[in-house]
């Protein structure tokens, strides 16, 4: 288990990591430009990581894929960013958030992580409206907040449907000033291939220059991880094109553990899937539930009638209509955490209320919406019995200042009017809360490699509440492993840099061109995307928002003889030495196929129901999740053995000194 | 639908470039003109032709890495959206499709439809933020109120995706909308009052600098401008510039 030390300061929850960065070792400030630091990745956690870093004085490597640090896919968060700021007075604080985090995740976070999670929080604010990012304020000049699932407070801070853009963009700023400074040397369209590891640290990574083709090595002190999550296993997820697994998936290869790869969060409004040409889908964002009630037809027959084209869901009365969510939850009502809400649209689904073509969708709808907000607005203006027509018409512009972008969104994708009609949604993949395993310092079992964002896995347990991916990429890299990766450093003042014509680089780089011209020379049959796409159906159906054990042992099986069809079968056009998109495409897809193993595995393994893992053999009778806390209060960390298949288990016991473990209604 | 592609090939920067012709069949009006790419190109590597290369990521409008040049527009003949939120059910069946890469010295072709847009981040690191470190003790948010209509203004102009379809449009390739918006958003907001005047002096010089035109207020920009990023940015800028110019002691 000398593996698995996650190095949990000592003391009382709220002391320790003030306790902690007290102790902690400093590199002072001479030295610390002695000192690089490469960073993977250019979203919230990479791209606040990369800046923070290189303010301290640290010399710093960016690496991102796009072309440009300002497009990460951090860019496409819309609903917001929580704090305990309690600007609302609504009793909110750092406690709250804590306890609403660890229990969202329904007990399988790190207490300690998730406690400093929860106190760095309302810092993120502070520091990110000094940078000049426009948040959304009211009348009086202050900042407005709204609320977001699983929690019974507003502490969520927001800029329309478009958070996560401005967010980065304040983090990409901070990242260009360094830029310009040149602390920062950005590498943009550039992958990384491998993790270099000389005498057991990490210590520089191979990278392919996606312009020129030329495969390059950077050494460093140490290695950031900010890749992201993995979602697109699945092909079809909110996750951009480009979102890879890779540079986790090396580490892991590398000796670094992996932890609970099962835990995937399938959001519950997205925009459906309306057939096979599809490549992406589109959340509609979490904050469309503070206002959106969502439905099916009460009856099959209304159900029936919708899907052939012959009913509007205008048309049914409000009596024929299940707002399954509110009758199943009254408490929370269309607010549940996304995990229930998604099994429950599957359940309605699954039973026959679906309401489009493919019997895979559910409403939300906003009317009811649109008339409480016209008639404030009513009030408001001093109109004296203003007509159902004024009503909606003030109403939809309310509505419109708040959630416009979406719903302009949802009409080009669907091209229907949701101010008009209700929106259809279905569950989709979203995000990750598996990754790789860090220590409360962020660092892997690698020393010197350090996972940050949604890349690690510490802080969201089995379940992610919304608006908390924002919190937690900039908490790690603002403020949290800028701290940490000093202990680690403070031993490499006198390393001086670490040469690149290692054998440790050798190696590492014949590996990476190896496999890329194997790739070019296969000249096989059928292109990436059928193989990715493959992968995504068998990930969707058996280890998606339901799985069982027949279906997992069955999706293992499928995935290996995939794995295998593909590396015999790909064929990739173009040449190693240029622009080759099937060839980044290859790369990645080949390490899919790997991870979507892992993934089945290890749900495999755990035979309880927690979060966003639901395992049928793991339910009451009426479907609720049922949680094994005796034998699975637990993180699994697998390592890499040369087979993903074979990977063997550890296991990080988790322990609750501060919060009861309860069974999680939200009834 | 049944359409005729024209699509601009280039084999590399600095190579010779020419339209092709590309048949293709089966597209759903339903398909992302993205997707629609995707089929081709999935038709063109099984019969071990290189695919075309485009810049593309989120497909949902808010990356700003797709680009293209559809029919003589920036993002195609749709208002308000960019390439990925396209859809195809605006085109007829039969039509023939002209395919081009955004067109800008500031812009060289690295592929195909694939082009450089380095400058914007060169424009960025010039001046496009508030020199604030991180840092625990920064003001808590709520201490300097901000009129909301400044905030909205501020956030308006930061909605810019920064894909370029300014420049594409405009007949000297000017980058001024883009600029603008960044000297915009933060000359409208308290924070970034104090360096306000450096910012447009570096911001504009880099500009010039990089080989982007000047305006000539004809309003191509916000026409096609995906996120509807206003003119008044433009008008702000020049604003913030001759009183920095004013100002300034050099």
């Amino acid at each position: 288990m000398s593996k698995l030390n996650a190095r949990i300061p000592e003391g009382p929850i709220d002391k320790k990591w003030t306790n902690h960065k007290n102790n902690i070792r400093l590199v002072n400030p001479a030295n610390k430009r002695l000192i690089d630091v490469i960073v993977v990745g250019t979203g919230l956690a990479g791209g606040s990581a990369a800046a923070s870093l290189a303010e301290m004085g640290y010399n710093v490597k960016a690496f991102c894929f796009q072309d440009s640090p300002r497009r990460a896919h951090s860019i496409a968060a819309q609903g917001g960013i929580n704090a305990a700021k309690n600007y609302q007075n609504d009793g909110d604080s750092v406690y709250r958030l804590f306890y609403d985090t660890v229990k969202g995740g329904d007990y399988r976070s790190r207490e300690a992580n998730v406690y400093r999670l929860a106190e760095v929080s309302a810092n993120i604010i502070d520091q990110c409206v000094a940078q000049g990012v426009p948040f959304a304020r009211e009348y009086g000049g202050l900042l407005d907040n709204r609320s977001f699932g699983g929690v019974q407070v507003s502490r969520t801070f927001y800029a329309k449907g478009q958070t996560g853009q401005q967010l980065l963009l304040g983090a990409y700023s901070a990242m260009s000033r360094q830029i310009g400074l040149g602390r920062i040397k950005m590498y943009n369209r550039h992958e990384m291939l491998e993790l270099v590891v000389v005498n057991g640290k990490a210590r520089g990574i191979i990278a392919r220059d996606l312009v020129t083709g030329e495969i390059e090595r950077h050494s460093a002190h140490a290695v950031v991880i900010a890749s992201g999550g993995y979602g697109n296993v699945f092909f079809l997820s909110t996750n951009a094109m480009g979102s890879n697994a890779t540079a986790s998936w090396k580490v892991h290869k590398k000796g670094a553990l992996f932890a609970n790869p099962c835990f995937t969060q399938i959001h519950p409004t997205c925009i459906p899937v309306s057939g096979d040409h599809q490549s992406k889908l589109t959340l509609m964002s979490e904050s469309l539930r503070n206002d959106g009630r969502i439905w099916v037809p009460a009856k099959k027959e209304d159900a029936e009638a919708i899907r052939a084209g012959k009913l509007k869901p205008t048309q049914i009365p409000e009596e024929d209509r299940d707002y399954y969510l509110e009758r199943r939850y009254p408490a929370f009502g269309n607010l549940v955490p996304r995990d229930v809400a998604s099994r429950a649209a599957k359940e309605r689904c699954d039973a026959g209320y679906g309401v489009n073509a493919t019997g895979e969708a559910v409403y939300l709808d906003f009317a009811s919406a649109i008339e409480r907000y016209g008639r404030e607005k009513a009030n408001v203006e001093g109109i004296q019995n203003p007509s159902l027509e004024k009503i909606k018409e003030l109403g939809k512009k309310v509505v419109e200042a708040k959630y416009g972008n979406l719903f302009q969104m949802y009409e080009k994708i669907v091209d229907q009017n949701p101010y008009e009609t209700p929106m259809m949604i279905y569950p989709a993949v979203h995000y990750t809360m598996g990754g790789v395993w860090v220590d409360y310092n962020l660092m892997t079992t690698i020393p010197g490699c350090y996972a940050i964002g949604e890349a690690n896995f510490s802080d969201h347990g089995a379940n992610r509440l919304g608006a908390s991916a924002l919190m937690q990429g900039l908490a790690d890299g603002y403020f949290v492993l800028p701290y940490t990766i000093g202990d680690y450093l403070a031993d490499d003042i006198r390393t001086g840099a670490i040469p690149t014509d290692l054998p440790e680089f050798d190696e590492a780089e014949k590996a990476v061109v190896e496999q890329l011209q194997k790739f070019i020379a296969n000249k096989g049959s059928k292109p990436v995307d059928y193989f990715h796409k493959k992968l995504g159906k068998i990930m969707w159906n058996e280890v998606g928002m339901a799985r069982n054990e027949s279906g997992l042992k069955k999706a293992i099986q499928e995935i290996r003889e995939l794995r295998d069809e593909f590396h015999k079968e790909v064929m990739v056009p173009g040449e190693l030495n240029g622009f080759n998109q099937e060839l980044e495409k290859a790369w990645r897809v080949a390490d899919f196929l790997e991870l979507g193993e892992l993934m089945a595995l290890d749900a495999l393994s755990r035979t309880e129901s927690c979060g966003g893992h639901f395992r049928e053999e793991s339910q009451t009778e009426e479907g609720e999740a049922v949680r094994n806390d005796a034998e699975f209060t637990f993180v699994s960390a697998w390592e890499f053995t040369g087979d993903p298949g074979k990977a063997i288990l550890h296991k990080e016991e988790l322990v609750y000194e501060n919060i009861e473990l309860k069974t999680r209604s939200y009834k | 639908m049944k359409l005729t592609l024209k699509i601009w090939r280039q084999a590399g920067p600095g190579k010779a470039g020419k339209m092709e012709t590309y048949p293709i069949d089966g597209i759903s009006p339903d398909m992302s003109f993205l997707e629609m790419l995707d089929v081709l190109n999935n038709k063109l590597v099984t019969e071990g032709q290189e695919p075309v290369a485009f810049d593309h990521d989120c497909r949902e409008g808010i990356c700003g890495a797709c680009s293209l040049y559809i029919n003589g527009e920036a993002h195609g003949p749709d208002r308000g959206v960019t390439t990925c939120q396209l859809h195809m059910r605006k085109f007829k069946d039969g039509d023939t499709i002209y395919i081009e890469p955004w067109r800008a010295k500031a812009f060289p072709v690295i592929k195909d439809l694939v082009v450089d847009r380095g400058a914007f981040d060169r424009i960025m690191a010039a001046g496009g933020f508030v020199s604030v470190n991180t840092s625990g003790n920064t003001l808590d948010a709520n201490s300097i109120p901000i009129p909301k209509d400044d905030a909205d203004k501020a956030f308006d102009a930061a909605t810019c995706i920064g894909c370029g379809a300014c420049v594409a449009s405009c007949k000297n390739s000017s980058a001024m909308l883009f600029v603008s918006a960044k000297v915009s958003q933060l000359a409208l907001l308290p924070q970034g009052r104090v360096e306000a005047q450096r910012r447009v002096l570096n911001m504009v010089e880099q500009m010039d600098k990089e080989g982007f035109g000047n305006c000539t207020n004809t309003g191509a920009c916000e026409v096609e401008c995906p996120k509807g990023i206003s003119l008044e940015n433009i008008a702000r800028m020049n604003r913030e510039y001759i009183k920095a110019g004013l100002l300034s002691e050099s």
